[in-house]
């Protein structure tokens, strides 16, 4: 039985692609403390809890789940935004999570992040042209103020902003522009990777589009490797190569986008498939929807046996003993972790 | 069937320190008993403004009910004096917020909030309040519901909230429901609970419902009936059927362009809709949609700019059909495949 960053390597090596990112066995766990003076640890919240995958460059890796599942700190702590707490986060061959101090600030000029609302991410006191300046000149990338500006504007430019408004500061902007200077800001220092976490679930339906079509241009453009964080699952559909399922932080599904949405292997995959609504009465009429009840569980305490078995429609005996299964390759590329499938 | 509910010429205005913003531009709409409506919409559209004026909830100052009536069993809600709005709120027209969170006050038990309006508008005491709350609560599906009235509203989960909130409306058997937003801030897995669940409830209690969402899938799967706003306006209307699969105006054709779909590999680019929606501030003197508008861009009319069009039935609809547009073109003259 081969591991999923191994396989993928395998087929990789043949077309000559590679790996820009390999994630092995991440945990990520937030202490729960208790006490006033002496504060002592009574617990923890495994939000991430052992996910390997990794992401091959130029790809769209989406990463998908509800809210608390863990996917948004598994793309912090591949940032190193967070310190993971075990397992190996490996960055164009470069072990992130033992690296501090200069060496990871030198790592972040080719890894940035677009953040989720537009709104908070972007310092109010701060005219686009100083925030999207600012990466530059923590890394020194131009000496010269003019040339500096000069760069600014293209990017802005790049990102279908009018470089007129570079003086003008974050709240004279709509929603899906302020997300266009967070993409200008991801760009400045020329990343090859890039998380996206929840980049349009806080705009407008039609100001999704925009974004999403930019995003994918900007792509082409400049050769990015997205890891994609979303809610979305339609839209993951549409700008993803491959799919990660995360349940309760651990990945339950892992494949190419296309073989995902078809052919679901693991029960939970299939549940929130199936409670994604489709705009159309037709579709919508003869769908068969799988409800599963009860909602997540404790990431403080979850449940013994597979993560999904207070949930789960066709969880049997042995998924309440055993700890869920390691991913198992069950199509080509296509890895999936549950019982009732091994 | 009768009509429960008549709107016509709604018109909501908010004066600020930072200018009149127009939020409701002239609405029109009707809703028979038992039906369900669905009103889709992007945020400053509208959709929500013009279900809290006929509640009555416009808060004033700074908010202001121009124009209009609601015609509601025959009698106009927007002339009733508080304490009679106050008799329909809660017993005949009954409404679900979107965030349970913050909607649920968190500071009383559920079974506090629950057995007000029952005794408010039923008369009932105490412990039968309680014992038809605890009822309720079993019928959303509330697991041990006798024992959690007396749990405040941070001990349920998200989609137990919504539930309650459910619970809260249905109590006093209401005509009609409007559900504004009711699942927007749950995972997908809830919101198909909360789905199945309303639509159980709703042919059980034999309600009319005005759902609100800016998610084109969701209403698709609940509505009779379709209304898509834009701009404080009405721009399409008509069964789930023509508005998604006949789509006439601009507006919605671009709106259902931009969406990915789940059941279909997304190699094709996304249609988008360039520009931001409108400012509110400003009255729009002609087709709010028109700065965006690629049709009226290819046609080159001119009238969207300054002349409102009016809300008629689309160009060869079926007779009898209650597929109604607002717009000065007519999408099928061989621009569809040109825009």
């Amino acid at each position: 039985m081969s591991s999923p960053a191994m396989a993928i390597d395998k087929r990789k090596t043949n077309t000559e692609d590679d790996n820009i990112l390999e994630v092995t066995a991440l945990k990520k766990h937030f202490p729960i403390s208790s006490g006033i003076v002496f504060q002592r640890q009574v617990g923890a919240v495994r939000a991430v809890d052992g996910v390997s995958f990794n992401v091959i460059r130029g790809e769209t890796l989406g990463l998908v789940g509800e809210s608390g599942c863990g996917k948004s700190t598994t793309g912090r702590t591949i940032l190193q935004l967070y310190r993971p707490t075990e397992g190996s986060v490996k960055f164009e061959g470069q072990e992130l999570s033992t690296m501090t101090g200069n060496d990871l600030r030198q790592m972040r000029r080719r890894m940035q992040i677009i953040f989720q609302d537009p709104f908070a991410s972007l310092n109010p006191r701060m005219t686009v042209g100083s925030i999207v300046s600012e990466p530059l000149q923590i890394h020194k990338m131009y000496a010269n103020k003019k040339e500096r500006q000069q760069y600014v504007e293209q990017l802005m430019e790049k990102v279908g902003l009018n470089p007129y408004f570079i003086n003008r500061y974050p709240h004279e902007f709509s929603g899906g522009q302020r997300q266009r200077i967070g993409i200008a800001r991801a760009l400045a220092l020329q990343p090859s990777f890039i998380v996206a976490d929840e980049p349009i679930s806080a705009l407008d339906v039609s100001i999704q589009a925009q974004v999403v079509n930019l995003m994918e241009e900007l792509q082409d453009e400049l050769n990015l490797t997205y890891l994609f964080i979303a809610h979305d699952l339609s839209m993951v559909r549409h700008i993803c190569d491959r799919v990660a399922v995360m349940y309760l932080g651990k990945i339950v599904e892992l494949g190419p986008v296309d073989e995902v949405y078809e052919n679901p292997q693991h029960p939970y995959t299939q549940a929130l498939l199936s409670a994604v609504p489709v705009p159309d009465p037709v579709v919508e009429e003869n769908r068969q929807r799988i409800i599963i009840s009860g909602d997540l569980p404790n990431p403080a305490s979850p449940p013994t046996g597979c993560n999904f078995n207070t949930r789960c429609p066709v969880a049997f005996d042995l998924c309440y003993q055993e700890p869920d299964p390691p991913l198992i390759e069950v199509r080509p590329d296509h890895f999936v972790s549950c019982h009732r499938v091994t | 069937m009768s009509t429960l509910l008549d709107v016509k010429d709604l018109v909501v205005r908010f004066y600020t320190q930072e200018g009149t913003v127009y939020a409701v531009n002239g609405v029109s709409f009707e809703l028979e008993e038992g039906e369900t409506l669905g009103i889709v919409g992007e945020s400053g559209s509208g959709k929500s403004v013009s279900c809290l004026a006929l509640m009555g909830l416009i808060p004033s100052p700074p908010g202001k009910v121009e124009a209009g009536t609601v015609m509601f069993e025959g009698r106009d809600l927007l002339t009733l004096k508080p304490d009679q709005m106050r008799l329909i709120r809660g017993k005949e027209i009954a409404m679900i917020f979107q965030d349970p969170m913050t909607s649920l006050n968190p500071v009383l038990t559920i079974g506090t909030q629950i057995t007000e309006s029952l005794k408010l508008h039923e008369g009932m005491n105490t412990s039968q309040s309680r014992k038809r709350a605890a009822d309720l609560l079993d019928m959303v599906g509330i697991p041990d519901a006798y024992r959690r009235l007396d749990d405040y509203p941070h001990q349920f989960s998200g989609g137990m909230r919504q539930r309650v909130m459910i619970a809260m409306g249905l109590s006093c058997n209401p005509k009609l429901l409007i559900a504004d937003e009711p699942t927007t801030a749950l995972d997908v897995t809830i919101q198909a609970q909360i789905i199945e669940l309303v639509k159980q409830l709703k042919d059980e209690f034999n309600m009319a419902m005005i759902w609100i969402t800016h998610d084109l899938g969701v209403v698709a799967g609940i509505a009779d009936r379709i209304q898509v706003m834009y701009g404080g306006r009405i721009m399409e209307s008509g069964t789930s059927n023509e508005v998604f699969r006949d789509s006439r105006h601009p507006y919605t054709v671009g709106l259902l362009g931009s969406l990915p779909r789940l059941d279909s590999s997304g190699e094709e680019k996304l249609t988008q809709i360039e520009g931001s929606p409108p400012d509110m501030r400003n009255e729009p003197a002609g087709c709010p949609f028109a700065p965006r508008c690629d049709v009226r861009e290819y046609l080159q009319l001119e009238k969207c700019w300054d002349q409102r069009p009016p809300l008629e039935n689309v160009p060869d609809a079926d007779g009898g059909s209650m597929h109604i547009m607002s717009c000065w073109a007519d999408i099928r003259e061989g621009v569809a495949e040109n825009v």
